[in-house]
Protein backbone atom coordinates (compact mmCIF):
# COMPACT_ATOMS: atom_id res chain seq x y z
CA UNK A 1 0.00 0.00 0.00
CA UNK A 2 1.15 2.89 -1.23
CA UNK A 3 1.89 5.95 1.32
CA UNK A 4 0.88 8.70 -1.18
CA UNK A 5 -2.77 8.34 -2.48
CA UNK A 6 -3.61 10.75 -5.53
CA UNK A 7 -6.26 12.99 -4.61
CA UNK A 8 -9.29 11.55 -7.09
CA UNK A 9 -7.60 8.99 -8.66
CA UNK A 10 -11.20 7.40 -9.91
CA UNK A 11 -11.48 10.56 -12.15
CA UNK A 12 -10.53 9.98 -16.08
CA UNK A 13 -7.13 10.51 -17.23
CA UNK A 14 -6.81 13.93 -19.61
CA UNK A 15 -6.01 13.43 -23.16
CA UNK A 16 -2.68 14.50 -24.11
CA UNK A 17 -3.72 17.46 -26.51
CA UNK A 18 0.16 18.78 -26.94
CA UNK A 19 -0.31 17.32 -30.86
CA UNK A 20 -3.35 18.88 -31.50
CA UNK A 21 -1.44 22.81 -33.09
CA UNK A 22 0.63 20.31 -35.42
CA UNK A 23 -2.80 19.04 -36.66
CA UNK A 24 -4.11 21.96 -36.86
CA UNK A 25 -1.82 23.63 -38.73
CA UNK A 26 -1.48 21.07 -40.98
CA UNK A 27 -5.00 21.20 -41.64
CA UNK A 28 -4.50 25.07 -41.76
CA UNK A 29 -1.38 24.85 -44.64
CA UNK A 30 -3.63 22.04 -46.53
CA UNK A 31 -6.43 24.77 -46.83
CA UNK A 32 -3.45 27.69 -47.63
CA UNK A 33 -2.18 25.81 -50.33
CA UNK A 34 -5.30 24.50 -51.61
CA UNK A 35 -7.60 27.37 -52.33
CA UNK A 36 -7.80 30.60 -53.36
CA UNK A 37 -8.75 33.77 -52.37
CA UNK A 38 -12.30 35.45 -53.11
CA UNK A 39 -11.88 38.38 -54.81
CA UNK A 40 -15.05 39.48 -55.95
CA UNK A 41 -18.58 39.39 -54.71
CA UNK A 42 -21.27 37.66 -57.44
CA UNK A 43 -24.36 39.49 -57.69
CA UNK A 44 -25.28 37.22 -60.13
CA UNK A 45 -27.03 33.65 -60.07
CA UNK A 46 -24.78 31.91 -62.55
CA UNK A 47 -25.02 28.03 -62.65
CA UNK A 48 -22.42 26.86 -65.57
CA UNK A 49 -23.17 24.23 -67.62
CA UNK A 50 -21.45 21.08 -67.63
CA UNK A 51 -18.97 19.89 -70.18
CA UNK A 52 -16.54 17.45 -71.10
CA UNK A 53 -13.91 19.26 -72.88
CA UNK A 54 -13.22 21.77 -69.99
CA UNK A 55 -9.78 22.40 -69.42
CA UNK A 56 -8.46 24.19 -66.78
CA UNK A 57 -7.37 28.14 -67.08
CA UNK A 58 -3.79 28.41 -66.47
CA UNK A 59 -2.60 31.96 -65.35
CA UNK A 60 -4.99 33.60 -63.27
CA UNK A 61 -3.38 37.11 -63.74
CA UNK A 62 -4.50 37.22 -67.54
CA UNK A 63 -8.15 36.39 -66.47
CA UNK A 64 -11.21 38.72 -66.19
CA UNK A 65 -14.41 37.40 -65.82
CA UNK A 66 -17.70 38.44 -67.39
CA UNK A 67 -20.81 37.20 -65.36
CA UNK A 68 -24.06 37.18 -66.63
CA UNK A 69 -27.15 36.12 -64.66
CA UNK A 70 -29.81 36.90 -62.79
CA UNK A 71 -29.23 38.93 -59.92
CA UNK A 72 -29.60 37.41 -56.69
CA UNK A 73 -32.16 38.50 -54.29
CA UNK A 74 -31.14 41.80 -52.18
CA UNK A 75 -29.86 42.94 -55.74
CA UNK A 76 -33.30 42.08 -57.80
CA UNK A 77 -35.20 44.57 -55.13
CA UNK A 78 -33.00 47.37 -57.10
CA UNK A 79 -32.84 46.28 -60.10
CA UNK A 80 -35.37 43.64 -61.50
CA UNK A 81 -35.15 40.09 -62.17
CA UNK A 82 -34.20 40.53 -65.82
CA UNK A 83 -30.47 38.81 -66.59
CA UNK A 84 -27.95 41.35 -65.76
CA UNK A 85 -23.92 41.24 -66.19
CA UNK A 86 -21.25 41.96 -63.89
CA UNK A 87 -17.80 42.52 -64.79
CA UNK A 88 -15.11 41.29 -62.36
CA UNK A 89 -16.77 43.49 -59.08
CA UNK A 90 -19.27 45.64 -60.94
CA UNK A 91 -22.87 45.08 -61.57
CA UNK A 92 -23.90 46.82 -65.42
CA UNK A 93 -27.35 48.37 -64.35
CA UNK A 94 -27.84 50.22 -67.75
CA UNK A 95 -30.58 48.54 -69.70
CA UNK A 96 -29.61 46.80 -72.85
CA UNK A 97 -26.53 46.50 -74.29
CA UNK A 98 -23.75 47.73 -72.50
CA UNK A 99 -21.13 48.18 -75.36
CA UNK A 100 -19.29 51.45 -73.58
CA UNK A 101 -19.14 49.41 -70.68
CA UNK A 102 -17.55 46.10 -71.74
CA UNK A 103 -15.23 48.47 -74.13
CA UNK A 104 -14.23 50.31 -70.71
CA UNK A 105 -13.80 47.20 -68.89
CA UNK A 106 -11.29 45.08 -71.17
CA UNK A 107 -9.31 48.87 -71.79
CA UNK A 108 -8.73 49.05 -68.12
CA UNK A 109 -7.79 45.16 -67.41
CA UNK A 110 -5.67 45.44 -69.95
CA UNK A 111 -4.05 48.24 -68.80
CA UNK A 112 -3.01 46.37 -65.89
CA UNK A 113 -0.85 43.75 -67.56
CA UNK A 114 2.37 43.65 -68.26
CA UNK A 115 3.42 45.03 -72.19
CA UNK A 116 4.12 41.15 -72.86
CA UNK A 117 0.88 39.90 -71.81
CA UNK A 118 -1.23 42.66 -73.31
CA UNK A 119 -2.67 40.03 -76.55
CA UNK A 120 -2.81 37.20 -74.02
CA UNK A 121 -5.89 38.85 -71.80
CA UNK A 122 -8.65 36.11 -71.24
CA UNK A 123 -11.92 37.15 -70.93
CA UNK A 124 -13.88 33.95 -68.74
CA UNK A 125 -17.47 34.00 -69.42
CA UNK A 126 -19.18 32.70 -66.51
CA UNK A 127 -22.57 32.60 -68.05
CA UNK A 128 -25.70 31.15 -66.19
CA UNK A 129 -26.47 27.85 -68.50
CA UNK A 130 -30.39 28.83 -68.83
CA UNK A 131 -29.51 32.56 -70.19
CA UNK A 132 -30.71 33.27 -73.69
CA UNK A 133 -28.06 33.81 -76.46
CA UNK A 134 -28.96 36.91 -77.43
CA UNK A 135 -27.16 38.64 -74.74
CA UNK A 136 -24.28 36.37 -74.92
CA UNK A 137 -24.29 36.95 -78.79
CA UNK A 138 -23.95 40.65 -77.79
CA UNK A 139 -21.02 40.33 -75.09
CA UNK A 140 -19.33 38.42 -77.71
CA UNK A 141 -19.99 41.38 -80.21
CA UNK A 142 -18.41 43.62 -77.80
CA UNK A 143 -15.51 41.73 -76.73
CA UNK A 144 -14.78 41.15 -81.39
CA UNK A 145 -14.81 44.96 -81.26
CA UNK A 146 -12.68 45.73 -78.29
CA UNK A 147 -10.11 43.13 -79.89
CA UNK A 148 -10.52 40.96 -76.51
CA UNK A 149 -10.64 37.62 -78.23
CA UNK A 150 -9.52 34.91 -76.38
CA UNK A 151 -12.50 33.89 -74.47
CA UNK A 152 -13.37 31.03 -71.93
CA UNK A 153 -16.69 29.53 -71.54
CA UNK A 154 -16.58 29.07 -68.29
CA UNK A 155 -18.07 25.17 -67.59
CA UNK A 156 -17.84 22.36 -65.03
CA UNK A 157 -16.73 19.61 -65.52
CA UNK A 158 -18.32 16.22 -66.56
CA UNK A 159 -18.03 12.84 -66.41
CA UNK A 160 -19.86 10.99 -69.17
CA UNK A 161 -19.55 6.58 -68.70
CA UNK A 162 -17.92 5.01 -71.57
CA UNK A 163 -21.34 3.93 -72.81
CA UNK A 164 -22.76 7.08 -73.79
CA UNK A 165 -19.76 8.73 -75.11
CA UNK A 166 -19.26 6.73 -78.54
CA UNK B 1 25.30 26.59 -13.77
CA UNK B 2 23.04 27.70 -16.29
CA UNK B 3 19.15 27.64 -15.16
CA UNK B 4 16.91 26.31 -18.07
CA UNK B 5 14.48 28.47 -19.49
CA UNK B 6 11.02 27.60 -17.62
CA UNK B 7 8.51 26.11 -20.60
CA UNK B 8 6.43 28.32 -23.03
CA UNK B 9 3.11 27.23 -22.85
CA UNK B 10 1.78 25.73 -25.42
CA UNK B 11 -1.80 25.32 -24.64
CA UNK B 12 -3.14 28.29 -26.65
CA UNK B 13 -1.28 27.35 -29.73
CA UNK B 14 -4.05 25.24 -30.87
CA UNK B 15 -6.45 27.88 -30.08
CA UNK B 16 -4.63 30.10 -32.60
CA UNK B 17 -4.29 27.95 -35.07
CA UNK B 18 -7.92 27.12 -34.92
CA UNK B 19 -8.55 31.17 -35.78
CA UNK B 20 -6.43 30.96 -38.66
CA UNK B 21 -7.70 28.17 -39.99
CA UNK B 22 -11.27 29.30 -39.92
CA UNK B 23 -10.46 32.50 -41.61
CA UNK B 24 -8.94 30.72 -44.18
CA UNK B 25 -11.75 28.55 -44.94
CA UNK B 26 -14.21 31.54 -44.58
CA UNK B 27 -12.09 33.93 -47.06
CA UNK B 28 -10.70 31.44 -49.58
CA UNK B 29 -12.86 29.68 -52.40
CA UNK B 30 -11.68 26.43 -53.59
CA UNK B 31 -12.77 25.97 -57.32
CA UNK B 32 -10.56 26.43 -59.71
CA UNK B 33 -11.54 27.98 -63.05
CA UNK B 34 -12.41 25.23 -65.97
CA UNK B 35 -14.12 25.45 -69.11
CA UNK B 36 -13.53 25.41 -72.63
CA UNK B 37 -11.11 28.12 -74.39
CA UNK B 38 -12.21 29.50 -77.81
CA UNK B 39 -10.99 32.35 -80.16
CA UNK B 40 -13.46 34.92 -81.57
CA UNK B 41 -12.78 35.76 -84.68
CA UNK B 42 -11.30 39.75 -85.09
CA UNK B 43 -13.95 42.22 -85.88
CA UNK B 44 -13.97 42.48 -90.14
CA UNK B 45 -12.20 45.71 -91.26
CA UNK B 46 -15.26 48.42 -91.64
CA UNK B 47 -13.69 49.68 -95.21
CA UNK B 48 -13.55 46.23 -96.04
CA UNK B 49 -16.54 44.92 -98.53
CA UNK B 50 -18.78 42.56 -97.48
CA UNK B 51 -17.14 40.01 -100.04
CA UNK B 52 -19.48 36.11 -100.36
CA UNK B 53 -16.66 33.99 -99.62
CA UNK B 54 -16.87 31.31 -102.29
CA UNK B 55 -16.46 27.95 -100.08
CA UNK B 56 -17.45 24.59 -101.79
CA UNK B 57 -20.53 23.26 -100.83
CA UNK B 58 -19.23 20.27 -99.51
CA UNK B 59 -16.54 21.61 -97.92
CA UNK B 60 -19.38 22.68 -94.92
CA UNK B 61 -21.33 21.65 -92.46
CA UNK B 62 -24.07 23.52 -91.12
CA UNK B 63 -24.84 22.76 -87.71
CA UNK B 64 -28.00 25.16 -86.78
CA UNK B 65 -29.02 25.71 -82.90
CA UNK B 66 -32.70 27.07 -83.45
CA UNK B 67 -35.27 28.64 -80.44
CA UNK B 68 -36.67 25.82 -79.60
CA UNK B 69 -33.21 24.65 -79.07
CA UNK B 70 -33.30 21.77 -81.43
CA UNK B 71 -29.89 21.16 -83.29
CA UNK B 72 -30.14 20.35 -86.93
CA UNK B 73 -26.67 19.42 -88.87
CA UNK B 74 -26.61 19.50 -92.35
CA UNK B 75 -30.44 19.55 -93.20
CA UNK B 76 -31.52 16.85 -90.68
CA UNK B 77 -32.20 16.73 -87.29
CA UNK B 78 -29.87 15.30 -85.00
CA UNK B 79 -29.32 14.32 -81.34
CA UNK B 80 -26.90 16.22 -79.66
CA UNK B 81 -24.79 12.92 -78.82
CA UNK B 82 -24.75 12.10 -82.39
CA UNK B 83 -23.34 15.13 -83.45
CA UNK B 84 -19.52 13.89 -82.20
CA UNK B 85 -19.51 11.31 -84.79
CA UNK B 86 -20.92 13.13 -87.28
CA UNK B 87 -18.24 15.93 -86.90
CA UNK B 88 -15.50 12.86 -86.66
CA UNK B 89 -16.93 11.76 -90.11
CA UNK B 90 -16.88 15.32 -91.85
CA UNK B 91 -13.25 15.52 -91.17
CA UNK B 92 -11.79 12.53 -92.09
CA UNK B 93 -13.73 11.14 -94.79
CA UNK B 94 -12.74 7.83 -94.62
CA UNK B 95 -14.77 6.49 -97.25
CA UNK B 96 -14.06 9.41 -99.57
CA UNK B 97 -17.60 10.35 -100.03
CA UNK B 98 -18.53 12.60 -102.55
CA UNK B 99 -20.38 14.91 -100.24
CA UNK B 100 -18.32 15.67 -97.65
CA UNK B 101 -15.24 17.59 -97.53
CA UNK B 102 -12.60 17.96 -99.80
CA UNK B 103 -9.15 16.22 -98.86
CA UNK B 104 -5.69 17.85 -99.42
CA UNK B 105 -2.61 16.20 -99.54
CA UNK B 106 -0.70 18.32 -97.60
CA UNK B 107 3.14 18.42 -95.86
CA UNK B 108 3.67 18.44 -92.11
CA UNK B 109 7.25 18.98 -90.18
CA UNK B 110 7.56 17.50 -87.32
CA UNK B 111 10.45 17.13 -85.31
CA UNK B 112 13.14 14.62 -86.74
CA UNK B 113 13.44 11.66 -85.42
CA UNK B 114 10.32 11.99 -83.02
CA UNK B 115 8.14 9.18 -84.76
CA UNK B 116 8.94 5.75 -85.89
CA UNK B 117 5.99 6.12 -88.37
CA UNK B 118 7.62 8.82 -89.73
CA UNK B 119 10.70 9.25 -92.30
CA UNK B 120 13.77 10.16 -90.33
CA UNK B 121 13.62 13.59 -91.48
CA UNK B 122 9.78 14.11 -89.27
CA UNK B 123 8.16 14.79 -92.71
CA UNK B 124 4.22 13.86 -92.72
CA UNK B 125 2.54 13.65 -95.89
CA UNK B 126 -1.29 12.86 -96.13
CA UNK B 127 -4.63 14.42 -96.61
CA UNK B 128 -5.94 17.11 -94.44
CA UNK B 129 -9.54 18.13 -94.38
CA UNK B 130 -10.88 21.26 -95.93
CA UNK B 131 -13.73 20.76 -94.00
CA UNK B 132 -15.23 23.88 -91.78
CA UNK B 133 -17.94 23.75 -89.29
CA UNK B 134 -20.09 26.58 -89.34
CA UNK B 135 -22.18 27.41 -85.86
CA UNK B 136 -25.38 29.16 -86.39
CA UNK B 137 -27.62 30.00 -83.25
CA UNK B 138 -30.93 31.74 -82.62
CA UNK B 139 -30.76 35.11 -80.27
CA UNK B 140 -33.63 32.79 -78.01
CA UNK B 141 -30.97 29.59 -78.13
CA UNK B 142 -30.21 28.81 -74.14
CA UNK B 143 -26.45 29.15 -73.83
CA UNK B 144 -26.30 25.63 -72.01
CA UNK B 145 -27.37 24.21 -75.11
CA UNK B 146 -25.21 26.07 -77.66
CA UNK B 147 -22.23 25.45 -75.05
CA UNK B 148 -22.98 21.69 -75.46
CA UNK B 149 -23.05 21.39 -79.06
CA UNK B 150 -19.47 23.30 -78.91
CA UNK B 151 -18.18 21.01 -76.50
CA UNK B 152 -19.35 18.47 -78.86
CA UNK B 153 -17.45 20.19 -81.52
CA UNK B 154 -14.29 20.00 -79.65
CA UNK B 155 -14.71 16.90 -78.46
CA UNK B 156 -14.83 15.58 -81.69
CA UNK B 157 -11.33 17.26 -82.43
CA UNK B 158 -9.73 16.58 -79.78
CA UNK B 159 -10.58 12.81 -80.22
CA UNK B 160 -8.84 12.72 -83.12
CA UNK B 161 -5.76 14.75 -82.25
CA UNK B 162 -5.29 12.56 -79.39
CA UNK B 163 -5.68 9.48 -82.03
CA UNK B 164 -2.95 10.46 -84.22
CA UNK B 165 -1.10 11.61 -81.17
CA UNK B 166 -1.29 8.04 -79.38
CA UNK B 167 -0.96 6.35 -83.12
CA UNK B 168 2.38 8.07 -83.88
CA UNK B 169 3.99 9.61 -80.42
CA UNK B 170 2.34 6.88 -77.72
CA UNK B 171 1.15 10.02 -75.94
CA UNK B 172 -1.56 11.70 -74.98
CA UNK B 173 -2.52 14.89 -76.64
CA UNK B 174 -3.16 16.63 -73.56
CA UNK B 175 -0.40 15.54 -71.81
CA UNK B 176 1.81 17.43 -74.43
CA UNK B 177 4.11 19.57 -72.58
CA UNK B 178 4.44 23.09 -74.59
CA UNK B 179 7.48 24.17 -72.08
CA UNK B 180 9.71 21.43 -74.13
CA UNK B 181 10.27 22.72 -77.75
CA UNK B 182 9.90 18.97 -79.37
CA UNK B 183 6.46 18.37 -78.22
CA UNK B 184 5.64 21.79 -78.82
CA UNK B 185 6.29 21.63 -82.29
CA UNK B 186 4.60 17.87 -81.77
CA UNK B 187 1.60 20.07 -81.17
CA UNK B 188 1.73 22.86 -83.50
CA UNK B 189 2.02 19.51 -86.30
CA UNK B 190 -0.84 18.60 -85.40
CA UNK B 191 -2.96 21.07 -84.73
CA UNK B 192 -2.59 21.46 -88.10
CA UNK B 193 -2.91 18.21 -89.33
CA UNK B 194 -6.50 18.41 -87.50
CA UNK B 195 -7.83 21.51 -87.63
CA UNK B 196 -10.34 23.40 -85.19
CA UNK B 197 -12.25 24.76 -87.73
CA UNK B 198 -15.46 25.80 -86.21
CA UNK B 199 -16.81 29.31 -87.88
CA UNK B 200 -19.15 31.30 -85.83
CA UNK B 201 -21.02 33.58 -87.89
CA UNK B 202 -22.58 36.80 -87.17
CA UNK B 203 -25.41 36.89 -84.88
CA UNK B 204 -29.15 36.91 -86.50
CA UNK B 205 -32.49 35.32 -85.96
CA UNK B 206 -33.10 31.85 -87.53
CA UNK B 207 -36.39 31.46 -86.48
CA UNK B 208 -37.82 28.13 -85.80
CA UNK B 209 -41.75 27.29 -84.43
CA UNK B 210 -42.46 29.13 -81.02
Amino acid sequence: MSKFRKKGGKGLQAINTSSLPDIVFMLLFFFMVATTMRETEVQVKVKVPEATEVKKLEKKSLVSYIYIGRPIAHVARMYGTEPLIQLNDKLVSEEGIPYESLQDFVLFEREKLPEADKNKMVMSLRIDENISMGKVDDVKQALRRAKALIINYSARKEYRDQGRQR
Amino acid sequence: MARSTPEVNGGSLADIAFLLLIFFLVTTTMDTDTGITRLLPPEPDPEQEDVEVKVNQRNVLVVLLNRSDLLMVGGEVMDRLALKDKTVEFFTNPLNKQDLPVMEDTEIQFPPGSSSLLPPNGMWTGKVSKGVISLQNDRSTTYGKYLQVQNELVAAVNTLRNDFCRLYFDKEYEELNTANPIEEEIQTGIRKRYKMNISESEPKNIGGRN
